[in-house]
């Protein structure tokens, strides 16, 4: 019998779930795969249709979760096996080795600083660098500093060593080992979030074979002002301003053709605050939106598309672009689609592409239905106990799914959907618990 | 606490990474901090809300002996909460911290200017050390708060907050105008995307309800009067008869649904016999009346998406997928029927409403797409029917269908009683008119006023599901301070100077929280509890008699000199 939960994902939705809980007194772990705390939230420059700054409204939460008294965080750590039932499921979590003695590390970026091997940046989308020892952003929680043993030259080819030498705290260790916690918890709420899909198998949008296309996560972290070219949305090719720039939606998903038949749910509307952001950093430049159907379906989202209309003269064009070429001289683009108004063959020149990819379910779903026994759906998203009446539950009493791991949603959807599984995992205590009295 | 004696303020002036350090020249504004009146210790931080900045707060506190702190940084909107807990966490009042926002009021604003920008964020933050000189310490008051919610609306949003209450052991009010519960569930037929009947899910709802012995179940009554505060509401509500009954409660959830437009006017509406809406549709689909059509034209958008200055500009969101389940609906019950759905954008987003959208497709339903400029407009045929005509946008063409039947998708719009409602817990509505949360972001079921929560259509249009999961979360929102048992409110109230006060009733009639009343001398009293600081009644009254802690007239006098450079 246990009356702790355990929380399976870090961020905006894990987070809510965590702090709803600790709040009315019961204990949390929170278990995290990457060193830090935020999750996709911490990554986004603005958030529709508010257009707050999406760290500085999630940070506060963060540090929250980190100060708090119930909330024990175990980040850089995986689910590995759970067993029991409701009321009582014995989990063991493995935590993996960053080299470094959280107790001593103060966060300082004395050994980041002096580290000689550079990595890319996974929180930049791999667009800038990190270094072999890092931490993931400046405002990651907990700010302790980790080592990458695939980069790090200690690990590769047994030299350097210059963070040790160089530490105030003497907090380097490579000597520390994989550990393994087993924790006993009344319920498990999931919250592991979604990837974006890679588009470059679709060959006629040429991501990754065109410098200019990019994706629309890449385009976050270029606009943002903590990201690798300090906010400047430069063109990938050769740093310059883009006069033009065209986000295409729904790609791969929506699709007929094998990707990823559902809508993503997001997209249309991000990429409306995406060109509101492009007008205010650079006012002269042309913005298109290529989309199918326009899904502003959220509060205050229509409004929100018309005010890009109005307000910011984005032009929104129902077209799905079949191809786009490159000018290998100018490294402009050449995007040929068919105007569905006048159902013409037209091409539209520009200088950047912003791909908007299906969102999908990650990876490690699957290991995580493995370990509980928990049914997926056909694309891999945690099921539902029922769709209609039980969007929280699942096929395992006591085990919950809340935010884009359950199904596609934005950020306010998530927290509530979060906060209701915090519900869910309150009445599994207070049920258990009265039934252990009897 | 050595708050008495000669203050000694801490200033932490924050690089926010480039955000603040890109423009302004932070090391300038920590050496002029330096300068300045009673400040012991000034320093940089490259993120002072970091775990790293917040001990660096800490620290100096206890080094330097400080006994005021300011942070020169972003928003106390969202930061500072995270700074008063460190200052609390070194052993200094919360109350005894001030923010200067040098962000968004400087390096955000004037990214073009940086020199102008350093000038403005000293400036900043001399008028916060002005002011942090002379704040005092305050004290939130604990009060105590009663296990129980009532929950307005007898919906499946509502019963479902109501179950998951009862299941977290709280006591529970479940109010409902109407005699039976169910709400929209009862009008309608089968439910997406389970095929279900609305009457079987909603037995199994109302069953749980009713046999939770923590649930009470007042049908035909509706809130009259509202009083108190977080934890100790006092509600009135009467049955149809006019019986009052009067209920003590520590929560109360919002989940009173919405209406469905009736588009009066709009394509005949009211006038013409087989121009109906979706819900008319449904209803007679479940009551078995629908005799079988030869071709029906659905219309969407109906009073919706409305792009005109003061219309309904809002996507009602579920209207596709309804209008998507009751062509299908037709398809299964009379094969034959040619159905058309004219739309403008296809809101089948997520999973199961794109699978659904797919099988209408396939299922040969019709759909046509028109633009907003070019509305369909349905004209009357001898015999009842009516000819539509849309210009179909996919095809540049413009068509005529014929219809036996057309069939409007309006949105779902706030209920009358809302506004009441919304009136009399104080709580707001948006420009929509729905229910308006206190963030729209992260906090999508609570309302700024504490205790009183909003789920289900009464905060927006939203599917079935959407709105379980919203009322669980309403549930939890409300679950935390009764399972507590006890919250912390606003140390930042009125005081009055009973000497001063002359019981003219200027600040009664002024105050929106009704938290002024007067005491049997006739001398103004505030309620502490309900005050939220808002300093209405300091600015209004004539007497000078009202002075708001932690914005005294000293304290916000102090920072108005030093913004025009005096000490």
């Amino acid at each position: 019998m246990s009356n702790s939960v355990l929380v399976v994902g870090g961020g905006i939705a894990g987070i809510q779930a965590s702090l709803d809980l600790a709040n009315r007194g019961t204990k949390v772990y929170l278990v995290e795969k990457t060193p830090s705390i935020g999750g996709r939230m911490a990554q986004l420059d603005k958030t529709f249709p508010t257009l707050d700054c999406s760290i500085c409204i999630l940070a506060p939460k963060m540090i929250e979760c980190l100060r708090h008294p119930n909330i024990t965080l175990l980040t850089y750590s995986e689910v590995k096996e759970v067993n029991g039932q409701a009321g009582d499921f014995t989990v063991k979590i493995l935590q993996h080795p960053r080299y470094v003695d959280a107790e001593k590390c103060t966060g300082c970026g004395t050994c980041m600083e002096k580290c000689p091997v550079k990595a890319p940046n996974e929180f930049d989308m791999g667009l800038g660098n990190r270094k072999a020892v890092y931490m993931p952003f400046k405002q990651a929680v907990p700010l302790i500093a980790t080592i990458d043993s695939e980069h790090c030259l200690y690990f590769t080819k047994g030299v350097c060593k210059v963070c040790q030498k160089v530490c105030p705290s003497n907090a380097i260790n490579y000597e520390q080992k994989p550990e393994e916690t087993v924790l006993n918890v009344s319920s498990i709420v999931l919250a592991t979030g979604f990837d974006t899909f890679n588009p470059s198998s679709m060959k006629e949008y040429g991501y990754g074979r065109f410098k200019n296309v990019i994706l629309s996560m890449e385009f976050e972290r270029l606009i943002c002002a903590s990201g690798p070219t300090g906010g400047h949305l430069l063109r990938p090719s050769d740093g310059k301003e883009p006069k033009s720039i065209v986000f295409v939606q729904c790609v791969g998903s929506r699709s007929q053709r094998g990707e990823f038949p559902y809508c993503s749910s997001v997209c249309c509307v991000y990429a409306t605050k995406e060109s509101i952001l492009v007008k205010d950093h650079m006012p002269e430049t042309e913005v298109y939106i290529m989309y199918i159907d326009m899904r502003a379906i959220g509060k205050g989202f229509q409004e929100f598309v018309d005010k890009a209309k109005k307000q910011y003269d984005v032009r929104y064009v129902k077209a799905h672009p079949g191809g786009i070429a490159e000018d290998p001289a100018t490294n402009r683009l050449q995007i040929y689609y068919e105007d569905i108004k006048t159902g013409e063959m037209k091409r539209l020149c520009t200088d950047m592409v912003v791909l908007c990819p299906a969102l999908i379910p990650k990876e490690d779903n699957k290991k995580i239905a493995e370990a509980t026994g928990l049914e997926l759906d056909e694309y891999g998203f945690f099921k539902s106990k029922n769709q209609l009446t039980a969007p929280i539950d699942t096929n395992i009493p006591g085990i919950y799914i809340c935010g884009y791991c359950q199904s596609p949603k934005d950020i306010p959807e998530s927290v509530a959907q979060a906060s209701g599984a915090a519900a869910r995992a309150a009445e599994t205590i207070t049920c258990t618990t009265k039934e252990a009295k009897r | 606490m050595s708050e008495n004696k000669q203050p000694r303020i801490g200033v932490f002036v924050c690089y926010c990474g480039v955000n603040i350090g890109a423009v302004i020249n932070v090391p300038e504004v920590v050496e002029y901090a330096k300068t300045l009146p009673n400040v012991a210790h000034a320093e940089g931080n490259l993120y002072t809300c970091s775990s790293d900045g917040l001990s660096k707060i800490k620290e100096a506190i206890k080094k330097h002996n400080l006994t005021r702190v300011v942070v020169a940084s972003c928003t106390p909107r969202t930061h500072e909460t995270l700074f008063r807990g460190a200052c609390e966490e070194a052993g200094l009042n919360k109350y005894l911290f001030h923010m200067a926002n040098i962000r968004e009021h400087s390096s955000w604003v004037h990214p073009k200017e940086p020199e102008k920008a350093t000038e403005k964020a000293k400036e900043l933050v001399r008028m916060a050390v002005a002011k942090a000189a002379l704040l005092e310490s305050q004290v939130e008051p604990e009060i105590s708060v009663q296990p129980s919610a009532l929950v307005i609306g007898g919906g499946v949003s509502g019963m479902t907050a109501a179950l998951s209450l009862a299941r977290q052991d709280f006591i529970v009010h479940l109010v409902e105008k109407e005699d039976e519960l169910g709400g929209k569930l009862k009008e309608l037929y089968k439910l997406y995307p389970s095929n279900r009947k609305s009457s079987e899910v909603l037995e199994e709802f109302v069953q749980a309800v009713h046999s939770n012995p923590k649930i009470t179940v007042h049908t035909s009554s509706t809130v009259k009067n509202a009083e108190g505060f977080i934890g100790n509401f006092k509600v009135t509500i009467a049955d149809h008869e006019g019986k009052e009954e009067k209920l003590d409660v520590g929560t109360i959830i919002v989940a009173t649904g919405a209406n469905v437009l009736k588009p009066s006017g709009m394509y005949g509406y009211g006038k013409r016999k087989k121009v109906i809406t979706q819900l008319e549709l449904e209803n007679l689909i479940k009551e078995n009346k629908l005799r079988k059509p030869k071709d029906v034209a659905m219309i969407q958008c109906v009073g919706a998406r409305e792009e005109k200055e003061g219309g309904r500009n809002y996507c009602s969101r579920i209207c596709c997928a309804v209008a998507i389940k009751n062509a299908l609906e037709i398809k299964e019950l009379f094969p034959d029927a040619e159905v058309s759905i004219l739309y403008r954008d296809m809101q089948a987003y997520g999973k199961d409403f794109e699978e659904q959208y797919q099988k209408a497709r396939e299922n040969f339903i019709q759909f046509v797409r028109f633009d907003a400029e070019k509305p369909p407009e349905v004209i009357p045929k001898p015999g009842g029917k009516y000819r539509v005509i849309v210009h179909d946008v996919l095809i540049n063409n413009t068509i005529e269908l014929d219809a036996d039947m057309v069939v409007l998708s309006t949105p779902l719009i706030q209920s009358e009683e809302a506004k009441e409602l919304s009136r009399m817990l104080k709580v707001p509505l948006g420009t929509d008119g729905f229910f308006f949360e206190a963030h729209v972001k992260l906090r999508p079921v609570d309302f700024a006023t504490d205790g009183i929560f909003v789920c289900g259509t009464a905060h927006s249009p939203k599917t079935i599901s959407e709105s379980i999961a919203q009322a669980y979360a309403a549930a939890s929102r409300a679950g935390i301070p009764m399972a507590l048992k006890q919250v912390r409110t606003e140390a930042i109230t009125s005081i009055i100077n009973e000497d001063l006060c002359t019981g003219c009733g200027t600040c009664i009639k002024i105050c929106p929280y009704n938290a002024i009343q007067k005491d049997e001398r006739g001398i103004a009293r505030v309620n502490d509890v309900l005050c939220k600081g808002c300093g209405v009644c300091a600015a209004s009254c004539p007497e000078k008699a009202i002075t708001m802690r932690h914005f005294s007239d000293a304290q916000v006098l102090a920072e108005a000199t030093a913004a025009l450079g005096g000490n």
